[in-house]
């Protein structure tokens, strides 16, 4: 009797039991997703009308079901892109090539309230600034993402301006430029930004030689006055900056450095950059002397520099630098006296040299040459050794061309820049036949180095963007020709055109092109693709009341209900907060003559509730995304009645979200 | 005076009796401390769960309401009802949080005192906690009545939101947003002791009715 009771009694409990555990799971059942309605391999019924009425083939069909990417669903690859001369970078989802963010860097941006007077922007760009010049355009070439043990981290983007030699740094928890450095040496560059394998330094190379510190010396002493330049920027993570106490130069002969590549792997600790005027030409095509153009083509051969930054941030470190405007500066005859700098012959001019994934090679692009020429490390290490070398007339060892080369391989005409995937392969642009090349890798055999296809691309292929195709460990799948002319890929726009940027497929045996994306932005230089889930970005900032600079509480952060504002002398200060759908306060009484600074904080925390702000009349523009306290000031030089309001549209009462600024003469 | 105890505390289980029908007055006995013990632990857990969807909040807007806080999207939710005028969350039932945790407490010692008395008067110290979920539903959908009946009239939408009364479970519109509102673990907990009281009365008067029966006769 008693044991029938006590199954009745657990029974319950049971039932009890299950019943809170069902309520408990119940809470966060999401909705069924939608059923998948491809099956059998057939597409759905009317899929074949839609292709015949667009009159789209086979390979369209695959294009299209390759790269669409349906709504709410992220993309699998996020692709840097450089802006060219916008001075900007771009944020592209692959497989959809959307664009996702231009990110403001070298020049204002009134949507992300940088450049329009913000005092954290202000004070970014001002550090970009060419003695006492306001530089507000900027010419960005080649982001780097941050790099662990050779592979992209995801923390932290860089990208260099080349018209003013100029460096910035993106932090990736909030997609907003940090920070810009302004090399004192160099008026340009473009071997930049390339980053060592823990991201230790951000090198940064010369591109058009002038005196350092791009002083007056007439052409006539190009030779002995005009200097290349390598800056190799240290960067501190753990503050999200370039240290620039702990940055050095290392000084180079004028031959105009081109493209840069850090070692890894079995080339760590060295860096590779072409270069394409060892003629030292000086140009003059109105008095009769051969253009640029021709008179730095002039030689067969350029040289590749080889350079030992180990070695050098040994004799950095070891003082033995010269201090040129405030940067320590390794001579061009400390650098080879303490082995610190080496030269190979390269076909001429080349442009892109790309260290392979396992470190072991270099491929030099030929550019003019048809060829790419492929270099081995232990090839240099040992005719180092060997001492296998000639003096340029500046004294730095010249490696023997044939002591250091591995392989040479024909690929088509102006091979450009290459790409590597996870299975041996390379990828290299070739500019003049607007193509892309596919080939193998044959390491240490030259016989075994071998053209395996090429894809036509329109037009006039630029750099290329593989999957994580510069680092130790390639993914392969997707490659972006950053095509410079589209000419007719898209509807007329006026005799601007946008670029075209391809996606093409390198999954298979065959390379296909999958998309054509119409960049009307800007030049995209280079871009580099990381795995979109590498990449840990905050929704919103940690804490109500954030200063984004130094990504900390900051301290004019204001909350709700201590909105205020304080006046000394003719010095202002307005604590404002915003929220949908109100700003506090919302009148602000001033005086003709007084200096006004105005912190605004945001104190939503909710996904995407961004507030924007603007001052007519006063040229001030401000992005204040949730939690964020931004500020600017102005003097108020004009008197008058004046509104303010949220750029955003927030909510439904966006539009009453103002106030008045009321000047009195 | 000592009559009367003895009347309210009921007949004693001799230690020969217990041994030979240790099940008998073990179950109830069991059933109540569990009882007791789940009413403890759902202090610490959500009692009551509301969700609020809306197409610009694809993951929705939830707060959980504990015994004696609320917790979740509260700033959000509060930003929201600012435009129709409805007070901030944390305004509602301070009276009841404030005891909450003291009345569950004590509604466990009573159930625990219960395990020692064994007369029919362990009905009127077990009510309480028997009717703890339901006393918790009905004020909360009193307060959601008086938040939904007492907007601010100079609100922003006051004109285009009349005021509503919220349904405590299930779902409910306003405006764009559908509400969904369910217990959460705590509530079912709670609902669970209640059970677990129900069937424990059963056994104690299955185990000591008959004691209290022979007392009666023998007296």
């Amino acid at each position: 009797m008693t044991r029938s009771k006590f199954r009745i009694v657990a029974l319950l409990l049971l039932l009890v039991l299950a019943l809170s555990v069902f309520a408990a799971c119940g809470r966060n059942r999401q909705e069924d997703a939608a059923d998948t309605v491809v099956g059998d391999g057939n597409l759905p019924a009317g899929a074949m009308d839609i292709a015949a009425e667009r009159g789209l083939s086979p390979d369209d069909i695959n294009a299209a079901l390759k790269t669409y990417v349906p709504s709410g669903q992220w993309d699998e690859y996020l692709m840097f892109a450089s802006g060219g001369h916008s001075g900007n970078l771009l944020v592209i989802g692959l497989p959809s090539m959307r664009i996702l963010k231009n990110i403001a860097v070298f020049t204002p941006e009134s949507w992300q309230g940088y450049g329009f007077g913000s005092i954290e922007s202000e004070e970014i760009l001002d550090a970009g600034n060419v003695n006492g010049v306001e530089i507000r355009m900027g010419d960005s070439h080649h982001p780097g993402l941050s790099e662990t043990a050779g592979d992209y981290d995801g923390e932290f983007v860089f990208i260099n301006d080349k018209s003013s030699a100029r460096v910035a740094v993106i932090d990736l928890r909030d997609f907003e430029t940090k920070q810009i450095v302004k090399d004192p040496n160099i008026i340009s560059n473009h071997g930049s930004t390339f980053v060592t394998p823990n991201t230790e330094y951000v090198i940064q190379g010369s591109q058009y030689a002038t005196p350092l510190g791009w002083e007056y010396a007439p052409l006539e002493e190009y030779e002995e006055k005009y200097r290349g330049l390598a800056t190799l920027w240290s960067f501190d993570r753990e503050a999200g900056r370039i240290d620039m106490e702990n940055s050095f130069s290392i000084e180079l002969p004028p031959y105009w450095q081109d493209l840069c590549d850090a070692g890894k792997l079995a080339s760590d600790g060295w860096f590779f950059c072409n270069s394409f005027n060892t003629e030292m030409a000086t140009g003059g095509i109105e008095d009769g002397n051969p253009p640029f153009e021709a008179g730095v083509s002039q030689r067969d051969m350029d040289y590749l520099h080889i350079i030992n930054w180990k070695k050098a941030e040994e004799v950095y470190k070891a003082g033995n630098t010269e201090e040129i405007n405030g940067m320590p500066v390794i001579t061009l005859q400390t650098a080879i006296d303490e082995g610190v700098l080496f030269f190979a012959p390269e076909p001429k001019s080349p442009h892109g040299v790309d260290v392979t994934p396992d470190g072991k090679y270099m491929v030099i692009a030929g550019k003019l040459d048809p060829q790419v020429t492929i270099y081995s490390i232990e090839k240099i290490e040992q005719a180092i050794a060997d001492q296998n070398w000639e003096a340029d007339p500046f004294g730095v060892p010249v490696l023997n061309f044939d002591a250091v080369k591995m392989a040479q391989l024909e690929l088509g005409l102006g091979p450009l820049h290459t790409q590597y995937d996870a299975d041996g392969y390379a990828y290299t642009s070739l500019f003049l036949d607007s193509a892309v090349a596919k080939w193998k890798l044959g390491g240490d055999d030259p016989e075994a180095y071998e053209l395996i296809e090429t894809v036509p691309v329109q037009y006039n292929v630029g750099h290329l963007a593989a999957a994580e195709g510069d680092t130790v460990s390639p993914d392969g799948k997707y490659l972006v020709a950053l095509n410079k002319w589209a000419v007719d890929r898209f509807a007329p726009v006026g005799p601007l055109l946008p670029q075209n940027e391809q996606l093409i497929d390198i999954s298979g045996d065959r390379m296909q092109v999958i998309y054509d994306m119409a960049m009307g932005v800007g030049e995209p230089h280079y871009a580099q693709i990381i795995k979109q889930d590498k990449i840990k970005a905050w929704d919103v900032y940690p804490e109500v009341g954030w200063d984004p600079i130094a990504q900390a509480p900051s301290e004019f952060a204001t909350k709700a209900g201590e909105e205020r504002i304080e006046r000394n002398g003719n010095e202002v200060e307005v604590f404002m907060t915003s929220i949908r759908s109100h700003l506090t306060p919302e009148h602000v009484e001033i005086k003709q003559g007084d200096h006004v600074t105005w912190h605004i904080t945001n104190i939503e925390s909710a996904h995407d509730a961004t507030h924007g702000f603007q001052l007519g009349g006063y040229n001030i523009s401000l992005s204040i995304e949730p939690g964020e306290t931004a500020s600017f000031e102005f003097d108020a030089v004009n008197d008058g009645t004046y509104a303010y309001y949220c750029t955003e549209f927030c909510s439904a009462l966006h539009l009453e979200m103002m106030g008045y600024m009321l000047v009195e003469p | 005076m000592s009559n009367n105890m003895e009347q309210i505390v009921g007949p004693r289980v001799s230690g020969e009796e217990f041994q030979r029908n240790r099940t008998r007055y073990l179950l109830p006995t069991i059933l109540f401390a569990l009882a007791g013990l789940l009413l403890i632990i759902s202090i610490f857990l959500p009692y009551w769960q509301l969700t609020l969807h809306a197409p610009q909040y694809p993951q929705g807007l939830t707060v959980q309401a504990y015994l004696n806080r609320v917790d979740g999207d509260v700033g959000e939710i509060d930003g929201l009802n600012h435009y129709i005028g409805m007070r901030p969350l944390d305004e509602a039932a301070p009276f009841e949080r404030s005891i909450s945790i003291i009345g569950v407490i004590s509604l466990s010692l009573l159930i625990l005192a219960s395990i020692f008395i064994h007369s029919k008067w362990v009905t009127l110290l077990t009510l309480p906690a028997l009717l703890f979920p339901v006393i918790f539903l009905v004020d909360l959908q009193w307060w959601l009545a008086n938040f939904g009946q007492n907007l601010d009239p100079a609100a922003p939408l006051s004109s285009s939101v009349d005021p509503f009364v919220p349904p405590v479970l299930f779902e409910g519109k306003i405006a764009q947003f559908r509400t969904v509102a369910m217990p959460s673990i705590g509530l079912w907990l709670a609902i669970a002791a209640s059970l677990l009281i129900l069937v424990g009365l059963y056994f104690h008067r299955r185990a000591y009715k008959p004691l209290h029966d022979a007392a009666e006769a023998k007296a």
